[in-house]
């Protein structure tokens, strides 16, 4: 039992270790959402309610730039939703690994089920499936033991300094470039390109719409685009 | 923008993020999504984000939904820098390193 207990301790560890690299994306997207927030005029508890409560940088930033723009509140959450759709995709996937855990520590975990914790945990399950239960519980917490506390953390030094910040630093154009920043990566792919390409055709062709309606109209055409066409380039091969 | 409004949007939209992420572990268990399910689901952010951000980009607040070549040109930075290094914090700091060297520069 006792050498049982070491053990979990140990993989724990490892998961901090996994974990910390992104520290170095957690921190400055925290202190951003911070600013942005704050910025925005929300209060400094209504930034950090947010950033405890949804934990999803970029659901965050869209559900603040629309309510910023003047959107319905429906219009904002339905968008952030919309961004954390890909969350469904990560509980059915950790789904074999951590389905037979306690329900506290699944509640939990899926609390803390963010983009890092997800894709470090999951490429380490997946590398070594005989791992026993308790194990991969015990890593996926090591993994989000430090980028949880950074996250809180930059966010609420963000939210103190950003009423601060004078205009001249064009912070306005933080969650574009953040943005631009999420999804450039992945743009080397043909489907997703294809998919971002509708997506800023159809927002900047429909963009009269009220309620900001376009982006749903856009977001539906482009999902359906980049589906068509991986399906397109499966079928060729 | 009223109180309520964020204090709606913050509180919808944490419980919603929480029981998307708890939605199979926690509720349906080991049953796998449908292909065609997963593969539209893949896209959803690079379909969301990019029609989000468009219009801010091509007719920002700041000038007043004026076209601004220093926010264009900062935009096609980060989107460069992102897609070739495939490096997130290298597009922020180069997209808004480039705003500020535009702004002065033209500004």
């Amino acid at each position: 039992m006792g050498a049982d207990m070491s053990r979990t301790r140990g993989v724990f560890w490892q998961g901090v270790r996994a974990g910390s690299p992104f520290l170095l994306v957690i921190a400055p997207f925290g202190l951003l959402f911070g600013v942005v927030a704050t910025e925005a005029g929300f209060s400094l508890i209504q930034t950090m309610a947010m950033t405890a409560l949804v934990i999803a940088g970029a659901a965050q930033f869209a559900s603040v730039q629309l309510l910023v723009d003047g959107a319905p509140v429906f219009v904002a959450i339905l968008t952030g939703l919309a961004v954390n759709l890909r969350m469904v995709m990560y509980s059915a996937s950790l789904t074999p690994h951590l389905g037979k855990a306690l329900t506290w520590q699944k509640v939990l975990m899926s609390y803390f089920m963010v983009d890092q914790s997800y894709g470090v945990s999951i490429e380490k399950y997946e590398r070594s499936p005989e791992m026993p239960l308790n194990e991969k519980v015990a890593y996926f917490f090591g993994v989000i033991s430090t980028i949880a506390p950074f996250w809180y953390g930059f966010s609420l030094i963000g939210g103190l300094a950003g009423s601060a910040i004078p205009p001249e630093y064009a912070l306005d154009f933080a969650i574009p470039i953040t943005f631009i920043a999420i999804v450039a990566p992945s743009l080397r792919s043909l489907p997703h390109l294809a998919a971002a390409v509708v997506s800023v055709i159809v927002s900047l062709a429909l963009s009269w719409m009220p309620y900001n309606l376009w982006l749903m109209v856009a977001a539906v055409l482009a999902m359906i685009t980049g589906a068509q066409v991986e399906k397109w380039l499966e079928a060729r091969k | 923008m009223s109180n309520l409004d964020i204090w709606l949007t913050i509180i919808f939209l944490g419980i919603g993020t929480f029981l998307l992420r708890f939605s199979f572990i926690g509720l349906v268990g080991d049953r796998k999504l449908p292909a065609w399910m997963t593969r539209h689901l893949r896209y959803v952010p690079v379909a969301v984000m990019p029609g989000l951000i468009a219009p801010l980009i091509v007719w920002p607040q700041a000038t007043g939904g004026e076209i601004d070549p220093a926010r264009l040109i900062a935009a096609a930075t980060a989107l460069l820098i992102g897609s070739i290094f495939r490096s997130v914090l290298g597009a922020i700091f180069g997209g808004m390193a480039t705003l500020y060297l535009m702004l002065y520069l033209l500004g």
